[in-house]
């Protein structure tokens, strides 16, 4: 692997400098030089006007994967206290989408769990197969267990596509799994398109806390694995389907795990669900003051909504942790979407890109959050906001009349 | 015992900004830092080894300017230092990443001496890349177990106990065997500062040792780009996209307009 810059073709233009998330090149001379940063990541290739800038890569000689036998698209389920967590069900929504384009099969993997009676409401979600292993001690997530389990499905199954909530558990196994099975796995994925030609899965996730997004591919072995935040897909509207269940019973006890699970502590927290909330209102610097949150939170209540703060809200303590919107706090999907003072950074929208209506108020009229928002309302929020409550509250009791 | 320690250098931000016009990356001024969560991990290794005694080691893998937060964690009081630097480790994903830091602690547990225990302490992400994989591959590499996302860490005998918060409401206990690889939250201590002595004997008396590529009898085919599975195809700056109203008049003309809108949108 190697990358040079033809410096008789390098017109000095600097494009390529710009483009570089690594420093790993700079202008010395006024020509481009590769330097220590480079991470082979090519950037600098697709930009460069006068094709100046060779990656080369070695033909080693690896044993190459017959990609073309593995078929067919994944998602693990996770589950705690016998409940499937939803982001499963999200993510059959877009493996439905995925295994369409591919012609193949959709497929649920339930490792785990007593799930006996609810298969039927499971295969409402658009897979064409649910693999479900039972057994009694995997209704706890053992982190070897689940990985011994899933690895051997995938060797005998050779699914090209597996999908997995970004979860805890879900990136403590998915990782493991991957290098057991060689696999290449991505993070964190916003968006997922199938290259039909190549089959290949292009996934892209934001990267450098969001403002960038990357896309990534997985071209020479398969499976292709990808995590997905909750929230960021959404699920089928339940219908009917045929459904083949495959049941296995697996034997294991608690010898067969390295690790023995202790105790589960519940932590007394109140019960915020961000994540499933229809509308959210939530503040930012622009709010000016814990004090000044309470209007956010008066607006809240006008509309029966939850409250959430950007990451400057958190870090100024106006509001709690758990309750930070975006890259580094929670995805959310609401119907509506109230961004009270916040100027909009990525890291913030891409933690609200699943809202179907977002309204800005924001004094500044060059705030980036104006470009994403449906309606925006250029204004001092301390005085646009009890006008809206003002107007809510008005538009309640007509309603109820 | 030993503890193994993996840090890496990220840049000083977690969001790197755009300039608007010119839509590039704005990176003057954005000094580099040990990410955040290695310093929870280097901490942990520390008062482990205040209170059970232990040998630490710290590895990074990066560009030879990476020296600099092995320094660092040579300051805060880590014993050892690896720098794993070799062009061809250029461009590695996860997988690349873990196969070549785990050549680094393969060669060094060759000196482990019979009975001797020992542990691999990793930050749970970095905030550049925010994937959290390196730490789990790395376990599988060795073939140890792991526990991810941990917040708090005791040693009792043989045994270590550990608390992993596996949802925002839950927090499971695990109890396991040595060798253990864990991952760790900045909920689980506040990392020290160096001392004035520290940072001198990080200079003087410490040293960093240098691994390349062919020290670590690196199968080509496995780091580096080569060895990445994943390939980054495309980096670009978002556009967004979509109809964007911004209302205008009186603060009163604006909020029944937005009210208007939504009740047309069937939110109200």
């Amino acid at each position: 692997m190697s990358i040079k810059v033809d410096r008789d073709l390098c017109t000095g233009c600097g494009s390529c400098v710009d483009v570089c998330l690594y420093s790993g090149i700079e202008m010395i001379d006024d020509k481009a030089q590769i330097t220590d940063g480079c991470n082979l990541c090519g950037a600098c290739v697709d930009v460069c006007p006068v094709e100046a800038i060779i990656l080369e890569r070695e033909e080693l000689k690896v044993e190459k994967m017959d990609i073309t036998q593995y078929r067919g698209v994944w998602v693990i389920a996770e589950h705690y206290k016998n409940k499937i967590h939803n982001v499963a069900f999200q993510l059959l929504g877009k493996g439905r989408e995925l295994a369409d384009i591919l012609e193949v099969n959709l497929s649920l993997v339930i490792l785990g769990g007593n799930f006996d009676d609810n298969l039927d409401e499971f295969s409402q979600y658009g897979a064409d197969e649910i693999i479900y292993i039972k057994s009694p001690i995997l209704k706890d997530y053992y982190s070897d267990l689940y990985v011994k389990t899933l690895t051997e499905l995938i060797i005998d199954h050779k699914p090209e596509i597996i999908l997995i909530g970004a979860t805890p558990t879900g990136r403590d196994f998915a990782p493991r799994v991957a290098k057991r099975v060689n696999a290449g796995l991505t993070a964190d994925c916003t968006g997922l398109v199938i290259d039909l030609e190549s089959r290949n899965l292009l996934q892209t996730r934001p990267t450098f806390g969001g403002n960038i997004m990357a896309t990534i591919k997985t071209p020479t072995s398969r499976p292709q694995m990808a995590t997905v935040r909750p929230g960021i897909f959404k699920p089928l509207k339940k219908s009917k389907r045929k459904v083949i269940i495959k049941k296995m019973d697996y034997d294991y006890n608690q010898k067969d795990s390295v690790s023995k699970i202790v105790k589960i502590i519940n932590r007394e927290k109140k019960k915020i669900n961000l994540e499933e909330a229809e509308i959210i209102i939530t503040g930012g610097r622009g709010v000016g003051s814990k004090e000044n949150f309470k209007l956010i939170e008066q607006l809240a209540d006008s509309l029966n909504a939850e409250i959430g703060g950007s990451r400057v809200a958190v870090e100024l303590n106006w509001i709690e942790q758990d309750r930070q919107v975006g890259q580094t706090g929670k995805t959310v999907s609401p119907k509506l979407y109230i961004a009270c003072g916040i100027s909009g950074a990525i890291q913030h929208i891409v933690g609200i890109q699943g809202a179907e209506i977002i309204v800005a108020i924001n004094k500044d009229p060059k705030a980036p959050i104006f470009k994403l928002a449906h309606y925006g309302i250029v204004g001092d929020l301390q005085k646009v906001i009890p006008e809206l409550i003002k107007k809510i509250k008005k538009i309640r009791t007509e309603k109820e009349i | 015992m030993k503890i193994f320690v993996c840090i890496k250098q990220v840049p000083g931000v977690s969001e790197v900004k755009i300039d608007p016009k010119t839509n590039t990356l704005v990176r003057e001024g954005i000094p580099s830092i040990i990410n955040p969560y290695d310093k929870n991990a280097i901490e942990l290794a520390l008062s482990i080894k205040e209170k059970h005694g232990a040998e630490i080691t710290a590895i990074s893998m990066g560009p030879p300017q990476a020296e600099e937060v092995l320094r660092e964690a040579l300051a805060m009081g880590v014993d050892k230092a690896f720098l794993l630097t070799d062009k061809a480790f250029a461009g590695a994903d996860t997988l690349a990443t873990s196969h070549t830091l785990s050549l680094a602690i393969k060669k060094i547990l060759e000196e482990l001496k019979k009975d001797e225990k020992y542990i691999v302490i990793c930050g749970s992400q970095a905030i550049d890349g925010d994937t959290g994989q390196v730490g789990p591959e790395l376990a599988e590499e060795l073939n140890i177990p792991q526990i991810t996302y941990v917040q708090k860490f005791q040693i009792k005998g043989d045994k270590v106990i550990v608390e992993r918060v596996f949802r925002t409401e839950e927090v499971v206990v695990i109890e396991t065997n040595f060798p253990v690889l864990i991952s760790v939250l900045s909920e689980i201590n506040i990392p020290r500062n160096p001392t004035m002595s520290g940072i001198v004997d990080a200079y003087q008396k410490k040293e960093i040792h240098y691994l390349d590529a062919e020290r670590l009898k690196a199968d080509k085919a496995k780091i580096g780009l080569d060895g990445s599975m994943t390939q980054v195809w495309k980096i670009f700056i978002p556009e967004r996209k979509g109809e964007h109203i911004i209302l205008t008049g009186t603060i009163e003309e604006m909020v029944q307009n937005l009210c208007e809108n939504l009740k047309e949108d069937k939110i109200f």
